[in-house]
């Protein structure tokens, strides 16, 4: 087996999250395949890093999995906050600004 | 010279991984793929985001399998632990029961985000493999030699420093924005207990709602109480519970009595 089919796997992977993420209307469900997307592309980080020999691809995913948590906490409270006000937690309903 | 023969032939050794690993990937890859559909595709948002932690428990194995055991277990006590159990403690909070609505409000929108999903992952695959036909792999037993945790803070403390103490920055920034964004600010002044009271009364229902499973069959919290006529008492089950329970238990609302039952 070569390390190419964990590149395959992360592009499968990756593609169901993007998928997802457009066919979905809950807020919280969009923003889980966001952070599938994320973890698609840092295995293929680690991948590459094993690949290239070094450990600077293990670097970027962990300063993706850092950003990831930060992105998570502030995109929850927004999710809370818009389902205080509008009472739904559905992307379709936040369309104030569309009329 | 000789360093770099060497390194030639080690990464035509690593070409092939392990059996083991490939056992290890043959056995998880289809359950991460399998997880990652079902999360789509599932009504249910907390079966989204438990079928979520599968997949991230997967990804960790392979990262353990690709000699990064740092990052496997950062993602199990970042991901798995703190980032799902946020997930799951705002889906709390939403409320369990919104489940998505299935009116396309974009005609076509479904089919086109599937279409295009398929044209892209065929597009990358095939990307991907006629990127690797010439790929060595060079492995990352010299990296690791001296630990894998320390070869990561070498460089993070080294060459990363500056992307590391921009890193510390973010988060405050993130902790302050999600402090500031949640806070809810008062409008009125907090009703105190005298007016709470005072309003109950004027509403006409003094008494406390009827607890659920009082004159019912069943003590559980989703059974509804009955009234002395053997009608379903209102409000007597959560409406979190209602919307969960109508589907698995239609309940007539009136009971018929049995022979011998007293006639109300």
């Amino acid at each position: 087996m070569s390390p190419a089919y964990y590149l395959y796997l992360s592009a499968i992977l990756f593609t169901v999250g993007a998928a997802g993420f457009l066919l979905r209307r809950n807020a919280v469900v969009v923003f889980m395949c966001v952070e599938l997307m994320l973890n698609a592309v840092n295995l293929t980080l680690v991948t590459f890093a094993r690949i290239n020999g070094t450990l600077d691809g293990q670097i970027i995913a962990f300063f993706v999995m850092v950003v990831a948590a930060a992105e998570v906490v502030v995109g929850l409270a927004i999710i809370v906050t818009i389902f205080r006000t509008r009472q739904s937690a559905s992307v379709d309903d936040v369309n104030l600004l569309k009329y | 010279m000789s360093g770099l023969a060497h390194l030639g032939t080690a990464s035509y050794a690593l070409q092939q991984t392990t059996k083991g690993e490939a056992v290890i990937f043959w056995l998880l890859a289809p359950i991460a793929v399998l997880a990652a559909m079902a999360m789509v595709l599932s009504r249910r948002a907390v079966h989204s985001a438990l079928l979520l932690a599968v997949v991230m428990l997967c990804l960790a194995t392979f990262y353990a399998a690709q000699d990064a055991p740092f990052l496997a277990f950062v993602q199990v006590i970042v991901y798995t632990g703190a980032i799902m159990m946020l997930f799951l403690f705002v889906l709390m909070l939403v409320g369990v029961s919104s489940a998505d609505s299935l009116v396309e409000t974009l005609r076509g929108q479904r089919a086109a985000a599937i279409l295009g999903g398929l044209g892209f992952a065929v597009l990358l695959i095939a990307l991907i493999g006629s990127a690797v036909s010439s790929m060595t792999v060079r492995g990352l037993t010299a990296a690791n030699a001296g630990g894998n945790v320390q070869g990561i803070a070498r460089l993070l403390f080294t060459r990363y420093v500056f992307a590391f103490e921009a890193t510390s920055a973010l988060l405050i920034t993130a902790a302050l924005g999600a402090m500031v964004l949640t806070h809810k600010e008062l409008l009125v002044p907090k009703a105190t207990q005298r007016q709470l009271a005072a309003r109950r009364f004027a509403d006409g229902d003094p008494s406390p709602l009827p607890g659920p499973g009082v004159y019912a069959d069943h003590d559980a919290v989703d059974t509804p109480a009955l009234l002395p006529d053997g009608s379903v008492a209102p409000g007597s089950v959560a409406p979190v519970l209602e919307s969960m329970s109508a589907a698995r238990f239609p309940r007539p609302d009136v009971l018929p009595l049995a022979e011998g039952d007293p006639q109300p």
